[in-house]
């Protein structure tokens, strides 16, 4: 669904490099930029993705523990009975710290990090999580499809040995929010670059990846105790690979957009120290069929900023692709959708207007 | 405030001319307070060490989940728990050996471990996941762990069982003894693959016991955080008796205090009584007093302070080993305190000097100006004071009848023998006025005559110190005698219970089981006796399981209190079960009683047939047929035996089994080095309490002396008009020597059958409620001669040197006596 | 500067109360000297300490330098007792773990009036200057009288009283002492009042009293 802007193999936390473990990124949000750059080194003894390999369903929807990191990862726009707008994020990371580890028990070197959210257009709530892999705190079964971590669950609703992810439930919360979504999905699964092979920059850096744009969503939100019931679209990513950014990038802004008429956009703007940053992106047809965008065919630019966190974060921006006659300005359900992780980022609904009206998520880090 | 400021400028210049009254009076009052702040010290350093260690890991958090049984737990109920939403965080502990020296074996789990924790705060979760994740991993230890160890960061050494460890690292936070490691090398080298011993709830999680009993069942319990660390709780009584000492050497050493003052007062009359004639109020002088009392405390408790952490510091290293040895639990070894420890014992310090000096104000406030010097109407004085004494004393006896009638617990067995003591102590000088005044009805020669009355003269003087000198030489009787025949049982009942020749653990049940096999071959074992064990709880109380195949050697060997006629077909046939001597006190069953003990899928009601004694151990045993025990606990540890051997070829099948299987063997051993072995333990914690009674005595010996020290200048103004009347100074010297040795021997005396008594209330009362095993009562009369010697020694060295003084008086000083009016 | 009225005192002994002062009554003007005589146990310290300010009265009253004595508070009477009295005893009453140095600047230092200039003059004038580093207990008892009044006088007192303070000592130093005494008395302008049984010593002060049963008889 999308593409992750340069080697940002995580838009939510930053991955390890040898030196530092996952953790140290995750500690203070200050090295976060330090951590991107970090990401820019090599991990020997992690495989790295091949250009032409086929990904197969519904073996690929597992994990790959040959792979540095990997990541499952859901946002949902939808709609309350009440009338009024909520977004939902689930995503389900894991970074394999050492390469060639026995995976089994104790000994399993991956670590499992998870971010939920719900945002209304008065509150943000988000909660985070880690685990452990190998004792059966976390982790990933392919088919039937299972993706959990403690009580975080992404699991198809089907009972077939061989179920995928056509029909999945999600569920999250903590304390102050909840929800449990029934996904079920109306397209296909999208392959993005070539065959699932997306190059993240001009130096070569890749990661396998695919999509499931086509989700409509139905279920409960939970903020305060209060249940209510929503219904409306999500988006669902996957990726994997090895390696880490550029040198030079220290972070990004991403939009995953749906459009009124059926199609979906996926875009990404990376951000650079020394250069331009560099666009990317992805037209999605209403049947499936995809259409990599060059970057001189998008234009992104920040319209206003508002202060976060000891940030300046944009919050309105006007995004175009010319040769799909796009133009229109986005504007968040809720400005104030900051996660406060480790690291921390914004992610957060999105509503947009102009030649075409539509919803979607947008999220930027390494401000 | 000019008045109060003089005042004390004349107060203080006496000390100026009376160096060594000064000197008593500061080293009485260093003592007491290093005496008692030492076994603070001794207590606060063991009881933050049972706090970091149970902090260490939980961080004070809400609480922590333990199996309801008592032992480990399997980690699926960690992984249960977590899908549920609780945020726990598993830890497994164990002991394991290094060398021969214990340590203590922590696994964590550094993504789950909450924030709070002291292991995890320090150090960056990040730090402690890459530190344990990548290469090798790592070991954490306390520097003075690694220390103790010998070993340096980066070693890797082997366990008893032959794991090896990470690479070691240096970490302050780390607890004393232990060694901490990710949660998975903990299981791979306590060999429990798989096992948990707690789940740590994170801090703001509350905790839910409906949710752990929806996903976990019975088999976990919750222990809320500020629930007393079952070690604690466990060595109570060893401090408590630790304290009882302090207390006992300090007030020692108060009594040095209120005598030095006491005859600094008396020598100060004369100036006090000028110091009102010459126009300063009473309110002046007392606060000038009050200033003195405190610079003196100041210095005096500051000293005996910095003694206290001497003395701490000297003795640290047995009481470790004590607490090592009969709980399991480690103390860091070297002394590490804060500054409320520091105050305490100044506040102590301060305390005992007001207590020591309250008679003195009292008296100076109530002081007319006149300057008037009368001749001392000491007759009167006297019997006033010995109806005092006795009054005070009647009325201690009393409060120790009311207390060995009230209570039975702990405090009240110490109330008992401080009464007691306190009450023989303030009757001493009335005895000793008694024998005196028989004397002098009996003597004929004048000079006779003179010796015991001026003696009845010289006890009010020296009664502080005789009295400490009986409370001393009493409590080393007691405790003395006590410890005797602790030996002396000891003794005997280990050689009642250690029958087996050989005792051994293995590896692993499965090498168990094949060391087995192969010992039935052997024709010089006679006997293969398996002693699994697994643990439980029954009560509020932890117990070990034992079981006991059925064996002759038991029936005839294995010692029973209490028993059952039909005990040993019984215990074999039935579900019957033996129980040790504290466990039964503390449920309060006997031999017919029956009890409910969890096992590991249900609960076993079985009979008591009999009691059998447990000398020190902490945890209450529970001992039942060996069959029954393979059949109603599952996790029993099936790896310790014992053998019966015949003697001579005892070194022989250790050889053969060594070398046979190696490291399938963790520990063999010979029972005369196990009796060794415990008998060293035994001897370990008397040594803390032997040592401070050896203080205690020299003290009250320096009582002894500081009195007849500062008394031997009044003593001149008596003797002189003896001596002037024809009396020859060797003669006089002389029976001052006899009478300060004839006290001393009345002290000894009186303190033999008061020893007794406090040996009987040791063994009777304070042993039974602080460890829950009575030892029979012994008296060794060889004892008793040696105190008495020991008494006289000190009376002698105490008197020496003022007799000497006494003896070498010039004529001079013995003639101004004359024309100073005193 | 002095005056008593009316002064009675008695005491309780096993015998029943015995009256040893029964309406005594003087003055003393200010530089002038008083000796007060009498029999061994006349009651001649009883009145004396009455003056001094160091016993109670039953009744009557005392009154020095304009302020009652017997009206004040304890506190009172100590402060009367340091600034405007000294004191010589028959029992020298020094500090013995004081030098003579330090016991004769004492009750100056006391009341605030410590003066090394007159302190300096009354060693030299009483002789002892060369005992000033010396405790009390190495001086002989002439030495240890001076070293009384020096005591008494350095702090200029308005009254001197004194106790029989020759009463140990043999004639020849009690004669050198008196001398002494009355020479500084003169000197300060303090009053004096002297209890002694010696007919000759008391014939040395300006006037003498007697003191029977209890009662002053002038001679």
């Amino acid at each position: 669904m999308n593409a992750r802007p340069g080697n940002g193999t995580h838009k939510r936390s930053a991955v390890i490099s040898r030196r530092s473990a996952l953790l140290l990124a995750l500690s203070s949000s200050g090295a976060l930029a330090q951590d991107f750059r970090g990401l820019a080194e090599n991990a020997p003894g992690f495989a790295l993705p091949q250009p032409g390999t086929p990904l197969v369903f519904p073996k690929d929807h597992g994990a790959h523990p040959e792979f540095r990191t990997e990541w499952w990862y859901v946002t949902a726009n939808l709609s309350g009975a009440d009338g009024a707008p909520y977004g939902a994020q689930w995503t389900l990371f894991r970074f394999a710290l050492q390469s060639n580890s026995p995976h089994a028990g104790w000994d399993d070197r991956n670590v499992w990090m998870a971010h939920a959210a719900a945002t209304n257009a008065g509150e943000h709530f988000f909660a985070q999580k880690f685990a452990r892999g190998g004792i059966g705190q976390a982790g990933v079964e392919a088919a039937p499809f299972r993706a959990h971590i403690d009580d975080w669950v992404l699991e198809t609703r089907d009972d077939s040995a061989g179920a995928g992810i056509e029909r999945l439930r999600v569920s999250a919360g903590d304390g102050n929010f909840a929800y449990v979504l029934d996904l079920t999905a109306t397209g296909p699964i999208v392959l993005q670059g070539e065959g699932g092979y997306s190059r993240k920059s001009d130096a070569g850096q890749a990661s396998y990846y695919y999509s499931q744009p086509f989700f409509t969503a139905e279920g409960d939100v939970t903020i305060h105790g209060r249940k209510t019931r929503v219904s409306g679209r999500a988006w669902m990513d996957r990726e994997w690979s090895s390696q880490p950014l550029g040198p030079d990038q220290k972070g990004w802004d991403w939009f995953a957009l749906h459009f009124d008429g059926g199609a979906k956009l996926m875009l990404y703007r990376m951000r650079s120290v020394k250069r331009v940053p560099f666009l990317f992106g992805n037209w999605i047809d209403d049947n499936g069929a995809t259409s990599p965008l060059i970057s001189e065919d998008i234009a992104i630019e920040p319209l206003e900023t508002i202060r976060i966190a000891d940030r300046d974060m944009p919050i309105g921006w006007r995004v175009r692709v010319g040769s799909r006659g796009v133009d229109i300005k986005t504007q968040p359900l809720n400005p104030r959708s900051w996660m406060g992780t480790d690291p921390a980022y914004w992610e957060g609904p999105i509503r947009f207007s102009g030649s075409h009206k539509g919803e979607g998520y947008i999220e930027m880090t390494g401000y | 405030m000019r008045q109060t400021l003089w005042t004390l400028a004349a107060l203080i210049s006496h000390w100026r001319r009376r160096p060594g009254n000064l000197a008593t009076l500061v080293l009485g009052l260093a003592i007491a307070t290093a005496l008692w702040s030492g076994v603070q010290a001794l207590n606060a350093q063991a009881r933050m060490s049972y706090d970091a260690a149970t902090a260490a890991i939980s961080g004070g958090g809400a609480g922590t989940l333990v199996a309801a049984r008592g032992g480990l737990f399997d980690q699926d109920l960690f992984v249960k728990l977590r899908r549920a939403g609780l945020d726990v965080s598993p830890v497994l502990e164990g002991a394991a050996r290094i060398g021969d020296k214990n340590i203590r074996i922590i696994g964590v789990e550094p993504v789950s471990l909450p924030r709070g924790s002291p292991i995890a705060h320090k150090r960056r979760r990040a730090d402690v996941l890459e530190d344990f994740f990548s290469g090798e991993g790592r070991a954490f230890a306390a520097p003075q762990t690694l220390r103790r160890l010998g070993l340096a960061e980066g070693a890797r050494p082997q366990t008893e069982r032959g794991r090896q460890m990470p690479p070691l690292a240096a970490l302050a936070e780390a607890p004393p003894g232990a060694i901490v490691v990710d949660i998975g090398v903990a299981q791979r080298l306590l060999d429990r693959p798989g096992k948990l011993s707690r789940l740590v709830i994170a801090d703001d999680a509350a905790p839910d016991d409906e949710r752990v009993k929806r996903v976990a069942g019975e088999a976990l319990r919750l222990v809320a955080a500020d629930d007393e660390s079952e070690l604690a709780r466990l060595t109570d009584s060893f401090h408590l008796n630790l304290t009882a000492f302090g207390f006992l050497a300090f007030l020692v050493g108060l009594f040095i205090v209120h005598a030095a003052y006491g005859l600094a007062f008396e020598q100060r009359l004369p100036t006090l009584r000028t110091l009102r004639a010459l126009g300063v109020a009473p309110p002046n002088l007392v606060v000038a007093m009050a200033c003195e009392i405190a610079v003196l405390t100041f210095m005096a408790g500051g000293a005996g302070v910095i003694g206290g952490y001497a003395i701490a510091q000297a003795l640290l290293p047995d009481v470790a080993k004590s607490l090592e040895s009969l709980y399991g639990a480690q103390i860091s070894e070297s002394l590490s305190l804060d500054l409320r420890w520091f105050l305490s014992g100044l506040v102590m310090a301060g305390a005992g000097a007001v207590l020591a000096a309250a008679s003195g104000f009292t008296r100076t406030l109530r002081l007319p100006p006149l300057s008037v010097a009368r001749p001392i109407a000491w007759r009167a004085q006297h019997h006033r004071y010995l109806r005092r004494q006795g009054g005070l004393a009647v009325l201690a006896l009393v409060a120790a009848a009311c207390a060995y009638g009230l209570g039975d617990g702990l405090v009240s067995g110490f109330a008992v023998i401080g009464c007691s003591l306190l009450g023989a102590a303030l009757f001493l000088p009335i005895g000793l006025a008694g024998a005196l005044a028989l004397g002098e009805r009996l003597a004929s020669r004048p000079l006779a005559r003179w010796f015991f009355a001026d003696g009845r003269q010289e006890i009010s003087g020296l009664s502080l110190a005789l009295m400490a000198l009986l409370v001393a030489l009493a409590a080393n009787i007691g405790v003395g005698g006590m410890v005797e025949g602790f030996r002396q049982t000891f003794t005997r009942w280990l050689d009642a219970r250690l029958v087996a020749e050989i005792y051994f653990e293995a590896a692993t049940p499965a090498d168990a089981r094949d060391i087995e096999a192969w010992m039935r071959t052997q024709p010089d074992i006679l006997a293969i006796l398996p002693v699994w064990r697994t643990k439980t709880r029954i009560g509020e109380w932890p117990a070990d399981i034992v079981g006991m195949t059925q064996h002759e050697t038991y029936a005839a060997h294995f010692p029973l209190m209490v028993a059952a006629a039909d005990v040993w077909t019984a215990l074999y046939a039935e579900d019957a079960v033996l129980v040790s001597e504290q466990l039964a006190r503390r449920l309060g069953v006997g031999v017919g009683a029956t009890l409910d003990i969890p096992a590991s899928n249900q609960e076993w009601r079985a009979r008591v047939v009999g009691i059998f004694p447990d000398y020190g151990n902490p945890k209450g045993q529970l001992r039942i047929d060996h069959e029954k025990l393979k059949r109603y606990f599952d996790d029993a540890s099936g790896v310790h035996y014992g053998l019966r051997v015949a003697s001579d070829a005892t070194s022989r099948v250790i050889d053969n089994m060594q070398r046979r299987f190696g490291e399938r063997i963790t520990r063999i051993i010979d029972q005369s080095e196990l009796k060794g072995l415990s008998t060293e333990i035994f001897e370990r914690t008397f040594a803390v309490t032997t040592a401070l009674n050896m203080l205690t005595l020299i003290v009250s010996g320096v009582a002894l002396f500081a009195s007849l020290l500062t008394l031997s200048d009044m003593r001149q103004a008596r003797i002189a008009p003896v001596w002037a009347l024809g009396a020859t100074r060797r003669e006089l010297a002389g029976l001052e020597m006899i009478r300060v040795l004839g006290f001393a021997a009345g002290a000894a005396l009186l303190a033999t059958p008061l020893g007794l008594f406090m040996s009987w209330c040791l063994v009777a009362i304070v042993n039974v409620a602080a460890f829950g095993w009575r030892l029979p009562f012994h008296m060794f009369p060889a004892q008793w001669l040696v105190v008495f010697l020991i008494a006289l020694c000190a009376a002698f060295l105490a008197a020496l040197i003022p007799v000497a003084r006494l003896a070498r008086a010039a004529p001079t000083d013995l003639l101004r006596v004359f024309s100073n009016e005193r | 500067m002095l005056r008593v009225e009316g002064l009675c005192k008695s005491y309780s002994t096993p015998q029943g109360r015995i009256a040893v002062l029964r309406g005594v009554g003087f003055t003393l003007a200010a530089g002038a000297s008083l000796a007060l005589t009498g029999e061994s146990g006349s009651g001649k310290s009883t009145l004396l300490h009455l003056v001094g300010a160091l016993d109670d009265a039953d009744s009557g009253e005392v009154v020095l330098d304009g302020v009652a004595l017997t009206l004040l508070s304890e506190h009172a009477r100590a402060a009367v007792r340091r600034e405007k009295i000294g004191v010589v005893f028959q029992q020298f009453n020094l500090i013995p773990s004081l030098t003579v140095a330090e016991n004769l600047g004492f009750q100056a230092r006391l009341a605030g009036r410590y003066d090394p200039a007159w302190q300096d003059e009354l060693t030299h004038r009483l002789g002892l200057a060369a005992l000033v580093t010396r405790y009390p207990e190495e001086l002989s008892g002439g030495q240890q009288q001076r070293v009384a009044i020096g005591r008494a006088l350095a702090v200029r007192p308005k009254l001197l009283l004194a106790d029989e303070p020759t009463g140990n000592l043999d004639e020849a130093s009690g004669d050198n002492v008196m001398s002494l005494a009355l020479e500084l008395v003169a000197a300060t302008g303090c009053a004096f009042l002297m209890a002694t049984h010696s007919e000759r010593l008391a014939a040395r002060l300006q006037r003498r009293v007697r003191l029977e049963s209890g009662l002053l008889a002038a001679q």
